[in-house]
Order: structure tokens, then C-alpha cells, then sequence
């Protein structure tokens, strides 16, 4: 540190007389240049002033007190801004910090999700899941099996960033010891409830659907803990219906119920499946009401899923000057034979 | 989006009257108030949401809070004054379920 004072001193001075010889603007780009180096070595503004004293004091040996002493003032004034600077710099540093944790974090998530498309000939299924931050509260899952059975699941965590990502995943890794349970709904949401129960906060909570498609039958199983209503579009009367169910949220409570529903699903029939962030969504300080939403499916409905879920998300994006308030997520699942 | 609380401490019974907003921004001033009411042995907690035209998940949450604290103090948690979209709100969750909850104008004296 001695060292550094010292050759900071004689740099200081070097370039302080060049100045003071010549007023060169050379001289004061090299100001410029010095003074990141005093931040890189961690100087204080109030060190600045005080070596700026030093040499000045050794440059111009006559000096007047007067002169010396108003920099004692100056130094004062100087020690405010020094915490600042210091305590901006330690923030910087613990910002970056987190940055990358959470970019790190943001990417493991990603992978807690579904990466292949379903490939089948019977459905068409499309989804698309946007964080409101960078790490996501929503959750949503599709998988079949050797039948053909199509499960969709959409959930979400209360609240958003990190606490509701870190159950998000809870929800995940539950999903992953229940696969006896793909084809049963109810009892599906009644495992994953008795695991968020044990595992949550107090003031959190977790709200799910569940269903799956069953081409033998062709009919859409389902239950939900307490979510957002989804719907499901009837071609043939060209109607919206609402896929309601009953349930209580997960995690409020050890031993809950949930009720299976069905319904019948024709050949160009599809499941809507969404987050409240979803019906979250403001446009002009007014919240968009769920008959909103269905006359944008509406619009779109001629199109493949994915092509319908990728365009309203856009649409209601844009409606919000691209600031999603909470994470958002859309899933649509379509009978094509 | 601001919160207003107010509270009128009994023998028996709590009462916490509040208007605006509940969302993630007064949450946790609400939770600042109705915690240590919860956790208050056998007691009754009645909260009064005739001023409040909004909730949000985060806010549902403080209630959930609520409501497992009493448990614990072997206290009630009671809501009343609901307007339809909050009471909806209730409903779609399956909350209506699990506390105790009168709608519109069945506000008691405290």
C-alpha cells in the first residue's frame, strides 16, 4: 500500500507539473487516465485531494495558509462523497454478484422444463412460458406416454423471482416421482399438495392445473388446486366453455380433496391452459378480462398452436409496452384426429 | 396503490379494518399487522375488506399466513366485507373453503 501511495504520489506530481508547465490538454486526458486508475486501486476522493495537497504543497513551496488551509474544507466536504463512492462500489460489486447467480440459476430452470415438442400425430400442443424477471414462478409440463396420453400441467407460485422459482422447481421434482399418477388427476394435485404443504412458507402457495388427454376416449381429464380457470374451445358450436374446477390451493392445508372433471374433446376441439399472468395483464391501467383473452384466441384460432399461444403473448406484450408485470404462461392442446 | 389499517384491539375479538390495496407492494406492511394479532391465544381475528377493491396472489398469501397462525394460537380468522371480485377471488382459489368469510355489508360492530 506504501509502494502504491508512493508511486501514485510521483505520478501525480509528474503529471501535475507537466500541467502546470505547459496546460496541455495531453496533461488533462492523463487526469482522466489517472483517475481511473485511483478507482481501480480503490482511492478515495478525499486520498485525491489530500495527495492533490501534497504535491501542490511541494510544487509551490510559498504558498499562502490561507490556500493550505481551504483545503482542509474541501477534504471534509470530500469524506461525504467518499462513503458514497464507497458503498456504491461494494453494491456494484454485490449487483454483479447476483447477476450472475441469477443468470446461472435463470438457465438451470430452463432446464427443469420440457425441451422436446410432442411429436404426435393425434394433438397439436403448443406453450409458451415468459418470466417477468429473469427466474420464472410459473411452471408447466407436458409429457405422453406409450398410449398416447397427452398430460398438460400449468402452475404457478405466488409471487415472482427467486422464492417463487425455488418452488417452481419443488413442483417439478414432485412431478417427476409421480408418474403412477400422469392419468389421475385429483389424486395427482393431492400428492403434490401434502409435498408443498410441508415444504412452503407460511404466506405462499402454489395454484394448479392438471389434465391430461385420453385418445381412446377422447376426452380432456382434469382438476385443479385453486388456478385460473382455463377453457376449451368447442369447433363445432364454435363456443368458449370454461374449464372450471374446484379445489384449494397447494400448500394451505395437509389433507385436501381434489375432484377429477372431464370433458369431451372433437376433432378440432383444444384445451387453453394459463397463468394469471395471463389475465394479470394491464393494458391501460385496466386488467384484461378473461373475454378479452378468448377473443384473441378467437382471432388466432385458425392458426397451429404454438402459432396461437406465440401471437397473443406478442399481441398483449406489446399492449403493456413490453413490461410483463407477472410471468406469464400459455399452453394450448388441440385434438386434430 | 396505497394501504390503509386500521385496528380496534378488543378483549375477545380484533378487529383490523383496511382499504386500498392489497398486492405485493402493502403485503408486507399487512402481514406487519395481522401476524402478531394471529398469533394472539384464542382470539378472534376479524379483518374487514369493505375498503379494498383489490388482492393479488401476493396479498392472498398474507391471509393464508394469517389463517395458519391462528391455527396455531388456537384463534379464528374471520373476513368479511368482500366485494364480488375479491369474494371471486376467494372462490377460484377454493379459500372460501378454509376460512371464514361473509360478503358484502355483514360487517358486525366490533
Amino acid at each position: 500500500m506504501e509502494d502504491t501511495q508512493l508511486s501514485m504520489y510521483q505520478l501525480y506530481k509528474e503529471m501535475l507539473t507537466k500541467y502546470l508547465d505547459n496546460k496541455s490538454e495531453h496533461a488533462l486526458y492523463h487526469a482522466q487516465q489517472f483517475s481511473k486508475q485511483m478507482m481501480e486501486k480503490d482511492m478515495s476522493p478525499e486520498e485525491t485531494v489530500s495527495l492533490h495537497m501534497s504535491v501542490f504543497q511541494e510544487i509551490a513551496e510559498d504558498l499562502s495558509e490561507e490556500v493550505v488551509d481551504s483545503f482542509d474544507i474541501l477534504l471534509e466536504v470530500m469524506i461525504g462523497y467518499g462513503l458514497a463512492y464507497r458503498e456504491h462500489q461494494s453494491l456494484r460489486d454485490k449487483q454483479r454478484q447476483l447477476d450472475s447467480e441469477l443468470t446461472v440459476a435463470a438457465r438451470m430452470q430452463k432446464s427443469l422444463l420440457p425441451s422436446e415438442k410432442i411429436a404426435l400425430d393425434s394433438v397439436d400442443f403448443g406453450v409458451i412460458s415468459v418470466p417477468a424477471g429473469k427466474m420464472s414462478g410459473d411452471y408447466y409440463h407436458y409429457a405422453h406416454d406409450e398410449h398416447k396420453n397427452v398430460g398438460v400441467a400449468v402452475a404457478d407460485v405466488i409471487g415472482k423471482g427467486i422464492p417463487a422459482a425455488m418452488s417452481m422447481s419443488m413442483i417439478k421434482y414432485a412431478m417427476d416421482t409421480l408418474p403412477e399418477q400422469r392419468l389421475q388427476p385429483g389424486a395427482l394435485l393431492e400428492n403434490l399438495n401434502r409435498v408443498v404443504e410441508r415444504n412452503i412458507d407460511d404466506d405462499m402457495f402454489i395454484t394448479m392445473m392438471y389434465g391430461f388427454y385420453d385418445p381412446r376416449n377422447y376426452r380432456f381429464n382434469y382438476a385443479s388446486a385453486g388456478h385460473e380457470p382455463g377453457f376449451i374451445y368447442h369447433e363445432e358450436s364454435d363456443k368458449f366453455e370454461n374449464l372450471d374446477g374446484r379445489g384449494l390451493v397447494l400448500g394451505v392445508s395437509k389433507n385436501v380433496t381434489y375432484r377429477d372433471y372431464e370433458v369431451a374433446m372433437n376433432v378440432g376441439d383444444f384445451v387453453v391452459l394459463l397463468s394469471d399472468g395471463v389475465t394479470e395483464c394491464r393494458v391501460d391501467g385496466e386488467f384484461i378480462e378473461r373475454d378479452q383473452i378468448i377473443q384473441m384466441i378467437r382471432d388466432y384460432k385458425h392458426m397451429p398452436a404454438q402459432k396461437i399461444v406465440d401471437r397473443i403473448f406478442y399481441d398483449l406484450e406489446r399492449a403493456q409496452e413490453f413490461q410483463l408485470r407477472d410471468d406469464f404462461t400459455l399452453l394450448i392442446l388441440r385434438r386434430k384426429v | 396503490m396505497n394501504l390503509d389499517i386500521q385496528l380496534q384491539e378488543g378483549p375477545q375479538r380484533n378487529v383490523v379494518l383496511l382499504s386500498g390495496e392489497v398486492d405485493v407492494y402493502t403485503a408486507s406492511k399487512l402481514k406487519e399487522t395481522l401476524n402478531p394479532l394471529a398469533e394472539q391465544e384464542n382470539k378472534e381475528l376479524v379483518v374487514d375488506l369493505s375498503g379494498i377493491n383489490y388482492i393479488d396472489s401476493t396479498g392472498l398469501g398474507i391471509f393464508i399466513g394469517a389463517l395458519k397462525a391462528t391455527e396455531k394460537s388456537n384463534s379464528t380468522l374471520k373476513l368479511i366485507g368482500l366485494n364480488e371480485r375479491v369474494k371471486k377471488l376467494f372462490e377460484i382459489t377454493g379459500l372460501n373453503e378454509v376460512i371464514d368469510i361473509q360478503a358484502n355489508d355483514a360487517r358486525e360492530e366490533a
